[in-house]
């Protein structure tokens, strides 16, 4: 599904040259579920942005699902987040004021799909993230863990090839935290391609693989025995 | 522009941030309201100044006499100058092709007009019927003089509108009936309006000739009045009356013995020149209140730019959200634009609306000699809208556009 080869990518800060990543070798399967953890500064952040096409690497090879990911201008960049990635951020990224149903729906929106149906699609994927009650309300008056079902409904909704989290539980607690990686597993099962970045141990090993990086290079990837998350509630 | 989930997406957007849009709307509607306003009051000063100098004929000149200031060939200053008849004739036979109309004045200052039981005191001029439109009188009953009047020696008068109304109370029709003028009776055969107001409507006309029997003025003149034909060319026509009435006064100069540079004793007056010093001034005015108007505007293109920098800026995270959902530049701009020109439309057209009403409701109540029927244009007030619906577009793309290209990930980081 992803294949990444020696992908190098640095920040000029001033008249410094900061080497973030210093050649990446990587690749992810159809229906996996990984975890890229790492000190902060190793470089994961910076490897999720160039995968969900939001940065450009300076040099190295993407491929995504057998389409070639280079030269890209805004335009196409957005078409294939569009039609191949959704997102979950650490901070939700709702829109404050649409509605849950209006915030999933929005990606649907820039498919071009009619309202009617839009409203139809978006309001089955709040009932997959149980909360079809709230499709009416506004981020401000859902809870964190309630925003972050939002977020993955709205990444869900688009019916995308991988789905990137971007520590999709940094800004939760423990027992959010569980909800939310078991709605992420619960998805993953259904044999979606899973990407999620985080610095948090116990999160990692709900994954089926965990992929550490440490200065700009991996330093270690293996499969681990995944922890269901519903073991701890 | 017709794309139906567009405008959606825009009436979500305009709903749930109701005080940016009032804000946004009200710097316009603003704007257009108070430059309509002042465009208004300027035409609304230029009908009332014009109304001023609409008392007699535009292009009239005019001429009258009075004492001389000056010594002139041995005579002593003092005398009094009047023209004669020949004067008056003499000048249509040098001048017949440039002349349009033309007229000698005799006239009674204070005459005594009675009609059964009511009398007043009015100014009583005899005439040519040329006179008519040398002092822009508009026949509102009968007919004015004519040369049959004047060759005959009719007694007819014409009265002015306030003579008519003083004399005739009940309401009568005047026409056919006599009044007595200094005990002699006339036939009324008109009634005039000028737009002067009452004070040139409170006068009687005569034939010329009969009022100099009458009165016994033998031949003499008060003053000569004409007027030059039209010309398309202000230039010309103002080159022209100017060149006319440089030579009449030097030809009556000579001819009463009057020293050339002796202003009093005859005067010409010529109302072209007045004209144009009107016309300098309207436009002077109009001038300044468009200058008003257009730094009024530009205020109002300086706010609606700064709220939608401020929109801009305030939606940054929002623009990286959706540019993470896969929106595209083009569709950024479109958005915030679409969004901003429908918002300064309906407002600018309320600012218009708004102000137009005013206009047209208030603006015939107000009674000051110098604003009248303040209007303005409809077309010129359209065109400001879209001046200011057009400025508000282009003060909104350069944000629009940089918001457009920045990084989804450096927008998301926005806090």
């Amino acid at each position: 599904m992803i294949e990444i080869k020696d992908l190098h990518k640095s920040y000029k800060m001033g008249s410094n040259s900061l080497h973030v990543l210093k050649g990446i070798n990587f690749s992810v399967a159809e229906g996996e579920l990984v975890s890229i953890m790492g000190s902060s500064g190793s470089g994961k952040s910076t490897l999720l942005n160039i995968l969900g096409m939001l940065d450009e690497a300076d040099s190295g090879t993407y491929t995504l699902d057998g389409l070639p990911i280079k030269n890209l201008n805004e335009k196409i960049a957005a078409r294939y987040r569009n039609k191949f990635l959704g997102f979950i951020f650490q901070s939700f990224n709702l829109i404050s004021y649409k509605n849950a149903l209006d915030n999933v729906a929005l990606p649907l929106y820039y498919q071009g799909i009619k309202h009617r149906e839009r409203v139809d699609i978006a309001m089955s994927y709040l009932e997959k993230v149980g909360l079809a009650d709230w499709a009416t309300h506004l981020p401000n008056e859902l809870s964190g863990g309630q925003k972050q079902r939002v977020a993955i409904a709205r990444a869900l909704a688009s019916n995308p090839k991988v789905l990137l989290a971007d520590e999709p539980t940094g800004a939760l607690d423990t027992k959010t935290s569980y909800e939310v990686m078991e709605l992420i597993q619960g998805i993953n099962d259904e044999g979606r391609t899973i990407l999620v970045v985080t610095h948090e141990h116990d999160i990692s090993l709900m994954t089926k693989r965990i992929v550490n990086l440490k200065d700009g290079l991996i330093i270690d990837d293996s499969k681990v025995d995944q922890v269901r998350a519903n073991s701890y509630v | 522009m017709f794309d139906l989930e567009r405008w959606q997406e825009i009436f979500e957007t305009i709903g749930k941030n109701k005080l940016r849009t009032f804000l946004t709307g009200l710097s316009v509607a603003s704007g257009i309201f108070i430059l309509i306003i002042l465009l208004g009051i300027g035409e609304g000063m230029k009908n009332g100044i014009s109304k001023e100098f609409e008392r007699d004929a535009a292009n009239m000149v005019s001429v009258w006499t009075n004492v001389t200031s000056k010594e002139y060939k041995g005579l002593n200053p003092g005398r009094a100058i009047t023209l004669k008849n020949e004067d008056y004739t003499s000048t249509v036979n040098n001048y017949q092709d440039q002349l349009e109309y033309k007229s000698s004045v005799f006239m009674i200052w204070n005459g005594t007009v009675n009609f059964k039981k009511e009398s007043g005191s009015y100014r009583v001029e005899g005439v040519w019927p040329d006179y008519q439109f040398l002092e822009n009188a508009d026949m509102t009953e009968g007919r004015f003089l004519n040369y049959r009047d004047n060759d005959n020696i009719e007694k007819v008068v014409i009265l002015g509108n306030k003579v008519r109304n003083d004399l005739f109370k009940n309401g009568e029709d005047p026409i056919g009936q006599y009044v007595e003028i200094s005990d002699i009776n006339f036939k009324v055969v008109g009634v005039y309006s000028d737009p002067g107001g009452e004070r040139e409507e409170s006068r009687v006309f005569l034939p010329i000739n009969t009022a100099q029997r009458v009165f016994n003025g033998g031949n003499d003149v008060r003053s000569l009045a004409f007027t030059l034909h039209k010309r398309d060319n202000f230039e010309q026509a103002l080159a022209e009356s100017e060149q006319f009435s440089a030579e009449l006064e030097t030809y009556l100069k000579e001819k009463h013995n009057v020293a050339p540079d002796d202003t009093r004793a005859i005067t010409i007056n010529n109302s072209l020149e007045n004209t144009k010093r009107f016309y300098d001034l309207t436009n002077m005015i109009i001038i300044f209140f468009w200058g008003v108007g257009i730094c009024t505007i530009i205020a109002g293109i300086v706010g609606v730019s700064n709220i939608m920098l401020i929109i801009v800026k305030e939606r940054t995270r929002e623009i990286g959200i959706r540019k993470a959902l896969g929106a595209e530049p083009l569709s950024i701009i479109g958005m915030i634009l679409h969004e901003s020109i429908f918002v300064t439309t309906i407002a600018g057209f309320i600012g218009l609306i708004t102000s137009l009403a005013l206009l047209e409701f208030v603006g015939p109540l107000i009674e000051t000699n110098y604003i009248a029927n303040p209007s303005v244009n409809f077309n010129v007030a359209l065109s400001t809208v879209f001046i200011l619906v057009f400025a508000g577009a282009v003060a909104g793309f350069f944000p629009a556009w940089r918001a457009a290209r920045i990084k989804p990930i450096i927008a998301l980081r926005d806090e």
